[in-house]
């Protein structure tokens, strides 16, 4: 609550919205007026780097960090604290332990930890694994209780299963009451729920599809794309998932399947889930092909956002201002996000390098920015 | 002994193109270079010291496969990073 009510008021005081774009040549910022009418596209910073993710830190309003490799070399963080004028490379970048026979690959998430540990941070990599800074992203460790538990191989696979880019842990959220509830999403694996800070994990994918596994309904081994947690009612979880949309409300533990309400002509396939930042009946998603082969772009080429405001009961198409027809867009499951503004600006990436935003939920579209890279990660600074 | 550096790392070297190291194996030698350009090696050899995609070393002019080499009497150490653009 207190995050976001400062982060309104930073709006209301006319601080102006950022988009931090992480792609794969690099990272570039735009910067909008206090509209939100006229933004300005600034970078690149890490040109030729593949970047996976650039998070700002709710906590000061100034740390950003960046997840970052190329194509020659390992993965790294780097970390700056002045909103992206200067950098820092990270001392110990997230690194399996050594004699485990891991590797990172990349890492692919970041996320800040709990409003009571200032310096805390955690990311997800490729493959699956877990890890925390304790130094605002200096040095990372690994979470024990998940890259060394006895199951996790047989959560996830083999380290060379996975989505084409990789197999992946995203989504790590954290319970704003609780620093030590924590859920993790993999790519594969499904999601997990840890109740004491990361030492033991348990599946939660009850309810969920893996159609593409010989049981359906398994425990685990599931493909959720991306999970999102209400900030302001964190009992209520989200799910865009390779086989649908899902909602959890805890204490329950099964998942309700809120895709089956998505127009079957569109389907309910996607990367990305996004909540309001204040209405936890109000979600977006960005809607691709999921038929035969998979092709992740906009069904039959009409890239259109829907929108959910009573939880996933019923949905809206949001095209005004997008491409009516020829228009093959792919959105990663990072890449579209919200801000805090009132009406709130909804804004998405695409992997054709353009980013497109809405200031008034959803209902119109314009694009902000072309000829980018593929984006990988759209976030608020 | 003298260490070519790739133009990839040379942020490292305060973008210096050749820089002196000591180690009688391959792998000592990278950890005197680490020592001396801290971050470095984690660029170039993952965390189960095996030589990274699309990186190649080579002592004096011949490959080396793994950080295993002896380095005696050898004069110089090509860090090469090849075929990944793009």
């Amino acid at each position: 609550m207190r995050k976001n009510n400062m982060a309104k008021l930073d709006i209301a005081r006319g601080r102006r919205a950022t988009l931090l774009i992480a792609t794969r040549k690099g990272l570039w910022q735009m910067t909008a007026d206090t509209t939100r009418r006229k933004w300005r596209l600034t970078g690149p910073h890490f040109l030729g780097h593949v970047v996976h993710h650039c998070v700002a830190d709710p906590r000061d309003g100034k740390t950003l960090l960046a997840a970052a490799r190329t194509g020659h070399l390992g993965p790294t963080i780097f970390r700056s604290a002045d909103r992206g004028r200067t950098w820092h490379e990270a001392k110990r970048p997230p690194a399996f332990r050594e004699g485990s026979g891991r590797a990172v690959d990349h890492t692919f998430w970041l996320a800040p930890g709990p409003a009571g540990e200032p310096e805390t941070w955690y990311a997800g990599t490729s493959p699956q694994g877990l890890f925390r800074s304790e130094d605002g992203g200096a040095t990372w460790v690994g979470v024990d209780g998940f890259n060394e538990h006895p199951m996790r191989k047989t959560w996830c696979g083999d380290d060379k299963d996975g989505t084409p880019d990789g197999p992946k842990l995203h989504s790590i959220l954290i319970d704003p009451r609780d620093s030590n509830h924590m859920y993790i999403g993999m790519s594969s694996g499904g999601v997990f729920e840890s109740g004491n800070g990361g030492a033991a994990w348990r599946p939660l994918n009850a309810g969920v599809k893996a159609d593409f596994l010989p049981e359906p309904t398994p425990e685990f081994g599931h493909d959720p794309h991306c999970v999102r947690l209400h900030p302001v009612l964190p009992d209520r979880l989200y799910q865009q998932n390779h086989c649908g949309i899902y909602r959890l409300d805890r204490p329950a533990e099964r998942w309700q399947d809120i895709g089956a309400s998505m127009p079957k002509s569109v389907g309910a396939i996607g990367f990305p889930m996004v909540v309001h930042p204040r209405d936890p009946d109000t979600i977006w998603v960005f809607p691709m092909d999921g038929t035969k082969v998979w092709p992740r772009t906009s069904p039959a080429g009409k890239p259109a956002v829907y929108r959910s405001v009573n939880g996933g009961k019923s949905w809206q198409r949001q095209a005004a201002g997008l491409p009516k027809t020829q228009a093959w867009l792919t959105v990663k499951r990072q890449a579209m996000t919200a801000d805090q503004g009132s009406p709130v600006g909804v804004y998405f990436g695409t992997s054709s390098g353009e980013i497109w935003g809405s200031r008034d939920e959803g209902r119109t579209w314009k694009c902000l920015a072309a000829h980018l890279p593929h984006v990988y990660a759209v976030e608020v600074a | 002994m003298r260490v070519l550096i790739p133009g990839p790392l040379r942020d490292y070297t305060a973008n210096a193109a050749a820089v002196s190291a000591d180690g009688l194996t391959l792998g000592s030698l990278l950890a005197d270079l680490d020592r001396r350009f801290p971050g470095l090696r984690f660029r170039i050899i993952d965390e189960q010291g095996r030589i990274r995609r699309h990186i190649k070393f080579f002592v004096d002019g011949v490959q080396a496969k793994n950080l295993d080499p002896a380095l005696d009497g050898a004069a110089e150490v090509m860090i090469v990073c090849a075929l990944s653009g793009g």
